[in-house]
């Protein structure tokens, strides 16, 4: 009796550990990215020696090496070299938050901080709103129309070049004046977006003209209130999340990235899910019990232990080389030698992952077919059911919960693989989605972002480290909470149908 | 007369099944042996006999249930009027659909009560929405005596009824199939006395349209519902009687024995 109570003790606390090491994670993710989209306040630093600094004040090392040392953040990466400077302490004369500081977020060159003085905030507003729609319509133009213009023209150069076809000339001449009709006018609407300019007055007194086309946003930290900058944080998150990045993935948004993991997951659970339940209910319900099957068994359970990267060399042997190669020599041999399908892809990556996690599944289903009870197979055969008949009415939906399992084990191994994908077809920076307006409309040869990647490309592969630490800590973040999104997706499907099949349905 | 204890076997002029010299091996463990035995159309006959007696084993064979098992194998010969259930060219689906089962352990699947009434007739081609198949559900579960129960709840699982509403399911599903033969592996042995006799009664009804088979361990309920008996010890067929005889005057000192309860 005593030792049950321990027991129960024991579990109880394994179970918080398990609970606390979760949320463990999530918060330090949290703690340590979130801090990112709060806006800071701007100082005005005064020094002994007479200069002066505009900066957030990014920490305070009181112990280095000439005594207490602050580290700012001046911006102006363009005129200073660098974003953050070190000051001394000691020499320090005063700090003040004045009203009128303005920190712009730009394209290029990370944040500007100074004093706009030429010209009013409304006024300001009102050229950097209208500038921003110029912008929009000339990007639009470029990823648009003008690319597909382009990407035609260039295949029937290919047709008249390497395959003398005929014909091809006046439709060739319509495209090349359109594109040209349309470089002009982007080029003159560049031109004229580009001109207006205004200047910024820096803490030091230096002057830097700035274009409102580089200005993603104009804030005045000092001046804004605790409700606004909450506001602005909350609109920040989101941001992250819908916007394309910029500046190399260190500012701006990852929705490429998050379209492309969901997309990737989404792919993979397509191929492997009916692929893995034909398997087991081969292997189970019609394979006769005997070496092969057992060996073939065997090898099933232990490709669960092969390492990932071995998957990604298969990939990019098998689907981009072989299936890929062979798509494009018999389908595209048009565009040869720049390859359409044998190049990485999303649905290489996805067919990758495929391999990767079919053995989880194949492993839950036969696990999830085994369990169906005995009672329900005989009742099926004595109402008249052929083999085919028991399998496709009892069997398998009987053993659809264990099998949804091995799918949600799947997705969670997917969702958290970088490593095959950087051989099959994950880019840094992918210019279009797998999925747009533009016919067909699924590109699914397509390259494609991916957050895990995203993590490690800004973490590892970045000039500017201390601006990318926010975005690999939120990345991490949005991966974790998307991994959850669709664990939970499949688990509250598995449970309706687990439900439907239990006395808990009537 | 002289007493035979088979004297059920000379009785039945034209059976619906009979069975020839049969024996039955799991693996190399022979089950049955040398059976031989008549069952009489629209009547219903019951298997008693001791535990591990091969009751199940030879009712198992008569809808060819027995194939699923691996490593089984028979010698003789079992007829369905007249021609033998393991001829080659003998459509084993069709077979089952012939002679329909019910199982000791109520089974209905985990859908609709409509859904699991309506299985076996889809399969025979009857249309998705038809009236003919709402009549049809309709007919087999009055025929199982559970329409007044269960007819408000037709879209609901199956799996929410009662054990005995379950069983009686089971042999609705059968009547759906429409069977010439019924085959029951004690079907009330997991059910309360008031379930067990409403299933008693509903034999009694069905009788006159069905063939019914059935095991069971509770000698009043063979006595109630059978018209002849036959008893089994260790894989033989002992004695063969009509009911009324076979309790009131067994030939065979086993079978006298087991009714008496002396062993068993
Ligand atoms: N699947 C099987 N594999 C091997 N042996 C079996 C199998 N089923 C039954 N047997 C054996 O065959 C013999 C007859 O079994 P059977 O199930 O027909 O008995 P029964 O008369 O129905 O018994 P009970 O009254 O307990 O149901 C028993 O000795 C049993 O152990
Ligand atoms: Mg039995």
């Amino acid at each position: 009796m005593k030792l049950e109570k321990t027991y129960t003790y024991l579990l109880a606390f394994s179970m918080l550990c398990i609970i606390l090491m979760v949320l463990g994670i999530f918060t330090i993710v949290a703690m340590n990215g979130l801090p990112y989209f709060w806006l800071k306040n701007v100082a005005k630093v005064e020094m002994t020696d007479g200069k002066v600094y505009y900066g957030e004040i990014a920490g305070v090392n009181p112990k280095a090496e000439n005594g207490s040392e602050t580290k700012l953040k001046v911006g102006n990466r363009k005129i200073y070299g660098q974003d953050f400077l070190r000051i001394k302490d000691s020499e320090i004369k005063s700090v003040s938050y004045p009203k009128e500081i303005i920190m712009l977020e730009r394209d290029e060159w990370g944040n500007a901080y100074g004093i706009i003085s030429d010209i009013g905030g409304k006024e300001f507003d009102n050229i950097h709103s209208s500038v921003m729609e110029d912008k929009k319509e000339i990007m639009s133009l470029e990823k648009g129309r003008l690319l597909s213009i382009n990407e035609e023209i260039s295949k029937l150069n290919h047709r008249i070049t390497k395959k003398s076809e005929t014909g091809l000339e006046e439709k060739l001449e319509k495209l090349k004046t359109e594109s040209a009709v349309i470089e002009t006018d982007l080029n003159s609407k560049r031109e004229q977006a580009l001109i207006k300019t205004f200047s910024l007055v820096l803490a030091d007194g230096q002057i830097d003209e700035l274009k409102y086309y580089d200005i993603v946003k104009k804030y005045q930290p000092n001046d804004v209130s605790l409700a606004g900058k909450i506001w602005i944080s909350v609109k920040g998150f989101f941001e992250f999340i819908f916007a394309d990045p910029r500046e190399s993935n260190t500012e701006g948004g990852i929705f490429p990235a998050i379209f492309g993991t969901v997309i990737l997951v989404i792919l993979m659970s397509i191929f492997v899910f009916p692929l893995g339940v034909i398997a087991a209910v081969f292997l189970s319900e019609y394979a006769k019990e005997g070496f092969l099957v057992k060996l073939i068994r065997n090898t099933i359970y232990n490709l669960a232990g092969v390492p990932s990267i071995v998957y990604g060399v298969f990939g990019l042997g098998f689907f981009v080389y072989a299936m890929g190669g062979s798509i494009d020599r018999i389908f595209f041999s048009d565009y040869l030698p720049s390859p359409t399908f044998g190049t990485g892809g999303i649905i290489w990556g996805a067919l990758t992952l495929a391999v990767l996690t079919l053995p989880v599944v194949i492993v839950a289903s036969l696990e999830g077919l085994k369990s169906v009870p005995h009672m329900y197979r005989e009742g099926s055969y004595s109402l008249g059911s052929t083999k085919w008949e028991v399998i496709k009415d009892v069997v398998i939906p009987n053993a659809m919960p264990g099998m949804l399992t091995g799918l949600i084990l799947a997705i969670s191994r997917a969702a958290g693989e970088v490593a095959p994908l950087m051989m099959t077809g994950v880019v840094k920076s992918a210019v279009a989605l797998p999925f747009d307006s533009s016919f067909p409309f699924i590109h699914l040869d397509r390259k494609f972002m991916h957050l895990g990647f995203h993590i490690y490309d800004v973490g590892f592969q970045s000039p500017n480290i201390e601006a990318a630490r926010g975005v690999v800590f939120n990345t991490t973040l949005i991966l974790l909470i998307i991994v959850f999104a669709l664990n939970l997706t499949a688990i509250l499907i598995r449970n309706r149908i687990r439900n439907k099949l239990s006395r808990s349905g009537v | 007369m002289s007493k035979d204890r088979f004297s059920a076997n000379n009785e039945i002029a034209s059976p619906v099944i009979e069975v020839s010299n049969f024996d039955f091996y799991y693996g190399s463990v022979k089950s049955l042996n040398s059976v031989n035995m008549k069952i009489k159309p629209k009547t219903t006959t019951a298997f008693i006999g001791p535990s591990g007696c091969g009751k199940s084993t030879l009712l198992r064979n008569f809808n060819r249930m027995n194939d699923l098992i691996e490593g089984t194998k028979n010698e003789g010969d079992i007829l369905l009027h007249g021609e033998s259930i393991y001829r080659k060219d003998l459509n084993v689906t069709e077979l089952r659909s012939k002679v329909g089962m019910v199982f000791q352990k109520s089974n209905p699947f985990p859908m609709t009560i409509f859904e699991n009434i309506a299985y076996a007739p889809l399969k025979k081609g009857i249309k998705k929405r038809s009236s003919d198949l709402t009549d049809l559900v309709e007919e087999s579960l009055r025929g199982a005596a559970l329409w007044d129960e269960v007819k408000d709840k037709l879209h609901k699982s199956a799996l929410g009824l009662s054990g005995g509403q379950q069983q009686r399911l089971c042999i609705a599903r059968v009547l759906a199939m429409k069977p010439e033969i019924i085959l029951m592996d004690e079907p009330c042995s997991a059910l309360d006395p008031i379930s067990t006799m409403k299933i008693e009664n509903l034999i009694a009804e069905i009788e006159k349209d069905y063939t019914i088979v059935i095991v069971t361990h509770n000698m009043q309920q063979a006595a109630r519902v059978s018209s002849y008996t036959a008893f089994m010890y260790v894989g033989e067929l002992i004695e063969y009687n009509s009911t009324t005889d076979l309790f009131s005057n067994p030939v065979m000192k086993q079978t006298e024995d087991y009714i008496t309860g002396r062993f068993g």
